[in-house]
Formats: structure tokens, sequence, C-alpha cells
């Protein structure tokens, strides 16, 4: 188009409208090609799952599965609770507060994804230099309120979405 | 072909071209010289080559879902019909793509048959298509009975029930086919693993095809040897890449017909039972582009017999070229042969009909007529046809007719002349 007065002529639109119709298709036909890979109706209906809390004892955790990832509940003991309270925030790789990662009124009860956010190994309870969490993969250590102290792992363990549906029972997800 | 010697443009591309002549086998597949006259029957190589691309990659994303067990494979395409995103939408295409592509190929096969194009020097195109037609059932065949349904299941029993036609090892040979004593997971498994194999196998002879079609070039309507490059031809682009297009979206809106508006219309509902070993369905079709060589089957009171005709139908293709006995490739310039050519095309279609029809009373006397023409067809009336027909004058190029408007004798071509 190197000419400044060249008009725009039928055959030039012709070609334009059909590469855009084109186009179009083509990219109808691929995009169900692409999203057949994301998660079918079936994985979707996983998405939450309901914990009977009655049985955990203070100081204990269980870990259950949810969306195939293990999601640890633990019930905190006071001095615990405190321990994690009292970390200073310069200390954290990734500072969040204690109170910001648990329920209002329900602090003892730790619900965390268990699954390292380095490159996603499940971390060993009870273990490492913080009293919380160890990931034997690369040495990532957590506290106990599953905060990154030490390690490769960028940032804290996920918190995900949950809710108490009664004293006795989380719905996560 | 033009033999031209290509040389790229930029530097890089003539590094990598002297190191891997891709570049030149782009400029040749673009230059390549191509009979002006072609018409849209010529178009189906294309049309082809979209189905096949069309069933691997919709192919390849059912397998990403299917459980290839005889207990959850039938559930599992449940599954993809209903769960997986757009699982719908793919499997219809494939399912309804096999007969997009069985019915492209019967128009490539015989639009071959009446333009004399699997004669000299096209034997070998002809034989490799062939191929790809013997393949292409295998692969429709056992692909049908991967969704485990009963058709799938009951198909698959009478199909590999013929090989126990074979005298002495026919029973050994079955169960060696099925990996177990009757069709049952083993079978599936095996089914499920060739399929996905037999595709890339079609792909390979495609490539040999076309290969094996680019040595002497396209055969033209007229069926006459033409001077390439010359002013009887076009380059391959755009010209011909165009008519393609066109006539490949043509065909897409049947195709898209079939998938979104009677998705189930050639399938068969029996199909949607799961498969159960104790109970046969009353009325077994096999999928309606192998109908014609069924009733083939069925015609013949024996059991042997039935088998071999019913293989000897499709092998009787391969030596073709050479019970054909005209000189005169197209069928325009036959007056005799073309009858004879239209005789056949209704005689399969009728075959297919009565193919899917209850075997008995007027079905079964016209499943007979029906064979012995097919087989008469090729035995006796192309050698005979072909030696004893009066040709009409062939042109001697394609110009010629378009130029004065007509074939006129002082012009034409004897038929003793070499064409």
């Amino acid at each position: 188009m190197s000419k400044e007065e060249k008009k725009v002529n039928r055959r030039d639109f012709l070609f334009t409208a059909s590469y855009t119709v084109g186009a179009v298709g083509v990219g109808a036909v691929i995009w169900p090609m692409i999203d057949q890979m994301n998660p079918d109706k079936a994985q979707q209906a996983l998405a939450t799952t309901e914990v009977d809390i009655s049985n955990i004892d203070p100081g204990k955790s269980i870990t259950v599965l949810w969306r195939g990832k293990p999601v640890f509940l633990k019930r905190r003991t006071p001095e615990e609770i405190a321990e994690a309270r009292a970390v200073n925030m310069d200390d954290l790789p990734d500072p969040q507060k204690d109170e910001e990662r648990v329920k209002e009124g329900k602090d003892e009860w730790l619900v965390m994804l268990g699954v390292c956010t380095h490159l996603g190994c499940v971390p060993l309870k009870d273990k490492g230099d913080f009293n919380g969490w160890f990931c034997p993969c690369h040495g990532s250590h957590y506290d106990v309120s599953g905060r990154i102290r030490k390690g490769p792992a960028p940032t804290n363990m996920e918190i995900p979405k949950f809710e108490f549906v009664d004293n006795n029972t989380i719905k996560i997800g | 072909m033009s033999e031209h010697e290509y040389t790229p443009k930029s530097k890089a591309g003539k590094w990598f071209n002297d190191r891997l002549p891709l570049l030149t086998l782009g400029a040749h597949l673009t230059d390549y010289p191509t009979p002006k006259n072609l018409n849209y029957w010529w178009t189906f190589g294309g049309i082809l080559t979209f189905c096949l691309i069309t069933q691997i990659v919709t192919g390849i994303v059912l397998a990403m879902h299917y459980v290839a067990h005889a207990d959850l494979a039938f559930a599992s395409v449940e599954h993809i019909m209903r769960d997986v995103n757009y699982g719908w939408l793919i499997r219809y295409i494939h399912s309804n793509g096999a007969s997009m592509f069985f019915l492209a190929v019967y128009i490539h096969i015989f639009r071959s048959l009446f333009y004399g194009s699997y004669k000299s020097p096209r034997e070998v195109i002809w034989i490799i298509g062939l191929m790809i037609y013997l393949l292409m059932m295998a692969a429709a065949f056992m692909g049908y009975v991967l969704p485990w349904g009963q058709m799938s299941f009951w198909g698959a029993t009478v199909i590999t029930n013929l090989f126990s036609a074979i005298p002495l090892v026919g029973d050994s040979i079955t169960t060696w086919l099925w990996g177990a004593y009757s069709v049952d997971n083993p079978t599936l498994n095996r089914f499920f693993s060739l399929h996905y194999l037999i595709p890339f196998l079609i792909l390979g002879l495609v490539v040999l095809h076309i290969w094996a079609l680019h040595v002497p070039g396209n055969n033209n309507p007229v069926g006459i040897d033409i001077k390439k490059p010359s002013k009887d031809t076009v380059p391959f682009h755009p010209y011909i890449t165009i008519k393609d297009a066109f006539a490949l979206l043509v065909f897409m809106i049947i195709f898209a017909g079939f998938v979104f508006f009677t998705p189930n219309v050639l399938g068969h509902s029996d199909n949607y039972i799961p498969a159960n070993p104790l109970v046969t369905p009353a009325h077994i079709v096999p999928e309606w582009y192998l109908l014609p060589f069924y009733a083939i089957l069925r015609s013949v009171p024996d059991k042997l017999g039935g088998v071999i005709l019913m293989f000897s139908a499709i092998f009787i293709l391969f030596v073709l070229p050479w019970l054909d006995t005209s000189k005169v490739r197209s069928a325009v310039f036959r007056p005799i042969y073309r009858q004879f050519f239209w005789i056949l095309v209704i005689d399969v279609l009728m075959l297919g009909y009565v193919g899917a029809m209850p075997a008995e009373g007027i079905y079964l006397v016209l499943a007979r007529v029906g064979t012995i023409y097919y087989f008469l067809h090729f035995i006796v009336v192309m050698p005979v046809v072909g030696y004893l027909e009066k040709t009409d004058p062939i042109p001697m190029s394609i110009s010629e007719p378009v130029l004065t408007g007509g074939t006129e004798p002082s012009l034409a071509r004897k038929v003793n002349d070499k064409v």
C-alpha cells in the first residue's frame, strides 16, 4: 500500500470479510477442542466436601481430601495459638497475621490446603524448626499457622474457602 | 512436474533448504501444474484430507476421556456425552465424520472409475488408494466397537466370526483375534489400540498416494495426457486451492447439518443399549458404508463362499487397471462403457439398500442379482467393452474443445493414436 490514493475496492473488502469469517469459524472450532481439557461436570461436582470435626481433640489434626488435594484440619491448643500470634511480622517471608488465617471466634481451627507452595508436595505434620509442618521434598519449614518460615516455598500454605455449617461440621469449597 | 530449481530468497531460507529441502517441496506443491479443466468431482481429494485430519484430531481428544474396558467403556462414552465440555460435539463430529469420510471416498472412487483415473500410468495411485480404503473400513469397524453397545458387541462378534469360515484354522484364528473365547475385554482393548494406530498408517499412505499422483500429474475430465506446464495447466495455488476450499465449505455445511440436526440418523439406536453377551438384537446391520459388501456376504448360501465372495468384491478392484482394456481413459468418450458405469452405480446402491433389509424373499433375490452383476461388470464387461467399443473422437488438448466450441473430427485424434 505505498500509494496513498489507492482506494479500498470490492476485492479488498471481500478478502477482509472472508478472512474475518474464516478466523471466527476456526476459533469456534478450536475452542471446544481446548475447553474439553478443562475440568468436566463430574469433576466440578466434587467441588465441596463436608467434614465432621466432633472427634478431633485439641492439639490433633486430620487430613481430608478435597478436589483431589489434602486439606489439613488442625484443632490448635491455646499455647499454639499464642505462639502463632507472638511471631514478629518481619520474620515472615510472606507476612500474614494468624488472625487472618482463621475464622473469628473459631481461632482454634486451622483449615489449610496441605500442599507445599513450592512444587506441590504434602508437608509432614509436627516436623521442622517451627513446630508446624516440614516439606520433605525440598526442605520448606512452616509454622503452627502454616506460614512459610524457611526454605524455597514462596508463600504460606493456602486457606481454602470454607464455612462452619454447625459446631461440628465444616464445609470446604 | 515442473523441474525448475527453486531457490529461497532469504539467506536463512537458503541455509535451511540446503539441509532439508522443505521449501522446495512447498514451492513444488504451490506451482504444481494442474489440468485447467478439473471439475468439482476432483475436489474430493482435498475433502478427504480434511476428513482424515478431523478424525485424527477429534479421535485424540476422545481418547483423553474414553476408557477401553468392557465394564467402563459404555459409561465413559455417556460421560463424554454429558459431562465433558463440548464432549457431545466432539463425539458427534467423530461418529458422523466417519460417515462423511466414506461418503467422500465413495465419490472419489467412482470419479476415478468414470474418468479412468486408475489406468496407466496411475495404477500405483489407485492401489495405494484401495489400501487406504481397506484400512478405513478396518478403522471404522473397530471404532464402532468402542462404545460397547449392543451393535458394537454383536457387530464385532459377526465380523470376527467371518474368519471362522477359514478351513482348519478358522476357529484358532478367531480365538486369537478375540484374545478370549468370545468378544470380550481383551478384544475391546486391542481394537482400541489398533483403532488409534490405523489413522496414522492411513496418513502415511496418503503421503504416498499424493507423491505417486505428483509423478504423472492429475488425470482430467477429458482423460488425455497433457504437457506440463503448458496452456492446458494452471498452478495448483491459487486456482485449485480456492476451488477445493469452496467445495470443502459446501461439504462442511452438509457435515454440520448432520452433526447439529440429526447426529444419530446414521447410527443405530440399539447401540445406546449396553453390550449384553446373552441377547442378540433382533436385526443386526453394519454401518451404511459397509452395506453393499454385507449384501454380497448374505447373498451366498454358504459360509465360506459368502466370505470369499465378499473379500473378492474388494480385492477385484486391485486388478482393475488390467481388466480394463480400453485405450481411452475418460467415459466422456466411451458411449457404451458410460452406460455400464451408471448401471454399476445403481447396482452398488441397490446392494446397499438390500444389505439393510432382512435377508429373505425379494431382498435375497435382488442381492443375488446385484452380486452377479457386480462381478460381471469387472470380469466381463470391462475387458469386452474396452475391446469392442467404438469410442468418440478425443480432443488433441484441453484448450481445443474450449477454443473450437466442440470436438471437431478433423482436429481430433483417432483412437489408435497414442493417447
